[in-house]
């Protein structure tokens, strides 16, 4: 079982689960691993337990290039969440991978989720969300949980070249 | 059963086979000091009350909820009602019109012979559907880690990339949207129910505060404590009833995009659950969007009817934006949209209210402030000014579009018997 405290929240994978818990585990070693299906050698997000083009069960887990572009966003001024009341205003992204883009469908990609964090682990400021919209390029970072549990999250890609305005919700 | 009970001629889909034949509800209030128990008795004793039925003509029983909400047995047992049927299923939103489908194929398979569906919430003073409240620090378990460790937990803030995404890929705005809000209170005010009656313009919805970007507080619907039900049987029972005949065309029960543990996956994101539900809608009822009088689109947001309207082929893919902010979907416009005031105004029912207040308008004797002649019946003005009437004239067709999230959906076809 992987249990922590994150944000004063209580976050818990059980034995059972063992897809979230190996996951979570190569987090914390700042591996991201996604399943690959043996038949179709697609890979899947999140964690899930079988593949949903083949129905294949079985699997390995593969070392993904954490890197990618905003695809939507939420931007949440009015936290729901105690934990998060602190941090408003804070973005939740969803990020395309550059990995299996429009594969196998035009339409699909792996989009992962994760708050928009400054290098350093700390969450973006306003000025920093005021940059981030569609088509800004992220990396991932990881947040510690506990021993062996960390959270995927992403902040902007300070190497790659960013689009000259990537596209925002036009009321500031 | 008698032998006279056997009917040998279904139609293709069992179209116009079964009715809505009783509706009803309680008071949408904040603060119902009632258990939910209590609110579902009060309810489908309206709902009998409308069709002319008594307890023994009852005897099949569905209830949707999220473990907010009471049982059908205990529920049956209050009122007195010997069960043939029951079932209380999981879920929100896109359960009234799935419900319906259900109840119509256990009257077919001939497990019971009429059913009623309720919904009972304490959905603002005991768990609140936006997350809030007892649901906001619950411990975060599994599967839940990818989004509520994240902060991503509510309603408003699942659904808002769906939204954002769409005012990218087509150039949609607040401001189009925000004429959902002005529309259904425009609505509301002729709605002595409602709970909230004010109209609202643009301005306000857009100066009103931003909770989770695109979405502002007025975008967002109201949490209410309220009960609902419907009766369905067939429609050729529903002859001998009190009301005039709304037949069941055609349903649609919570049809799904690819993916949809995770459907940000399969995209284009911003095409809803509805892309794929119009497919059965339309051919089932053997009529098409053009043909529909008013519609029922759910809106837990001003934008969750307008992607429905515009996936289910109201108008051109991309053209929602336009469509809502026509005036369509206004009280003496085309097509108008939850003449009731709908979740951003009447109340919160998780869709129960939409399906009642298409039944009143197909009747042609929806409850406004019209008033009442000496049949009985209210006599509609068609002056849809501020506390006035809100009938649709002549009203046939109704089509409602149940929403669940952006990846799952269900509709209905009604029709004036």
């Amino acid at each position: 079982m992987l249990q922590g405290e994150y944000l004063g929240m209580r976050l818990t994978i059980e034995d059972v689960d063992k897809e979230n818990l190996a996951f979570f585990h190569y987090c914390a070693q700042g591996d991201f691993r996604l399943q690959r299906g043996k038949r179709s050698g697609l890979l899947r997000y999140p964690p899930t337990t079988a593949c949903p083009w083949t129905r294949d069960r079985e699997y390995e887990w593969v070392s993904v290039e954490g890197k990618g572009a905003v695809h939507s966003y939420v931007e949440v001024h009015h936290a729901i969440q105690p934990a998060f009341r602190a941090h408003v205003p804070y973005m939740i992204l969803l990020v395309d991978l550059d990995t299996q883009k429009g594969e196998p469908s035009e339409h699909e990609a792996l989009r992962v989720a994760g708050n928009l964090l400054t290098a350093d682990g700390e969450f973006a400021p306003p000025e920093v969300i005021k940059k981030v919209g569609i088509g800004t390029r992220v990396c991932m970072i990881f947040k510690k949980v506990s021993d062996g549990f960390a959270l995927p999250h992403w902040t902007i890609d300070e190497e790659a070249e960013q689009p000259a305005n990537p596209w925002r919700y036009p009321q500031e | 059963m008698t032998q006279s009970d056997i009917d040998t001629t279904t139609p293709k889909y069992l179209r116009n086979k079964y009715a809505l034949v009783g509706v009803g509800e309680t008071t949408y209030r904040r603060g119902s000091q009632e258990s939910t128990r209590n609110l579902a008795t009060w309810a489908i004793n309206n709902a009998l009350e409308d069709a002319g039925l008594e307890a023994p003509d009852i005897d099949g029983m569905l209830s949707y909820s999220g473990n907010d909400s009471t049982m059908s047995p205990f529920v049956a047992g209050d009122l007195g009602i010997r069960l043939n049927f029951y079932m209380d299923v999981h879920g929100g939103g896109s359960s009234s019109e799935a419900l319906i489908g259900i109840a119509m194929g256990v009257i077919e398979a001939g497990m019971c012979k009429t059913v009623a569906i309720f919904r009972s919430m304490n959905g603002y003073t005991q768990v609140r559907i936006g997350g809030t409240g007892v649901r906001a620090a619950a411990p975060i378990i599994g599967d839940q880690v990818h989004m509520r460790a994240y902060g991503w937990q509510s309603a408003g803030q699942l659904f808002a990339p769906t939204f954002l995404r769409h005012m990218y890929d087509y150039g949609t705005t607040s401001e189009q949207v925000a004429r959902v809000k002005v529309a259904h209170s425009k609505h509301a005010s002729n709605n002595p129910k409602a709970y909230y009656k004010t109209r609202y313009t643009v301005e306000d919805v857009i100066n009103s505060r931003i909770i989770c970007a695109p979405l502002h507080l007025l975008d967002c619907c109201v949490e209410t404590d309220n009960a609902t039900c419907l009766i369905v049987t067939r429609a050729e029972r529903a002859k001998d009833l009190k009301q005039p005949l709304v037949q069941i065309r055609s349903v649609v029960g919570r049809c799904c995009k690819p993916r949809i543990d995770m459907h940000y996956q399969h995209g284009p994101i911003s095409t809803v659950a509805g892309y794929y539900a119009k497919d059965i809608l339309w051919p089932n009822a053997g009529v098409g969007p053009e043909e529909i009088d008013l519609t029922g689109s759910y809106d837990a947001f001003t934008f969750t009817t307008m992607l429905q309207l515009e996936d289910y082929g109201f108008c051109k893919k991309g053209e929602g934006g336009q469509y809502v902010s026509s005036g369509i979907i206004e009280l003496g416009g085309g097509r108008p949209n939850n003449t009731s005031g709908g979740h951003l105004c009447e109340g919160y029912t998780h869709g129960m209210n939409m399906v009642i207040e298409n039944v009143r308008q197909l009747r042609g004797n929806v409850d406004d402030s019209c008033p009442i002649g000496p049949d009985g019946k209210r006599q509609h003005t068609y002056d849809y000014s501020e506390g006035g009437c809100r009938q649709v004239k002549d009203a046939e067709l109704s089509a409602n579009l149940g929403w669940a999230m952006p990846g799952t959906g269900s509709a209905m076809v009604l029709q004036r018997g």
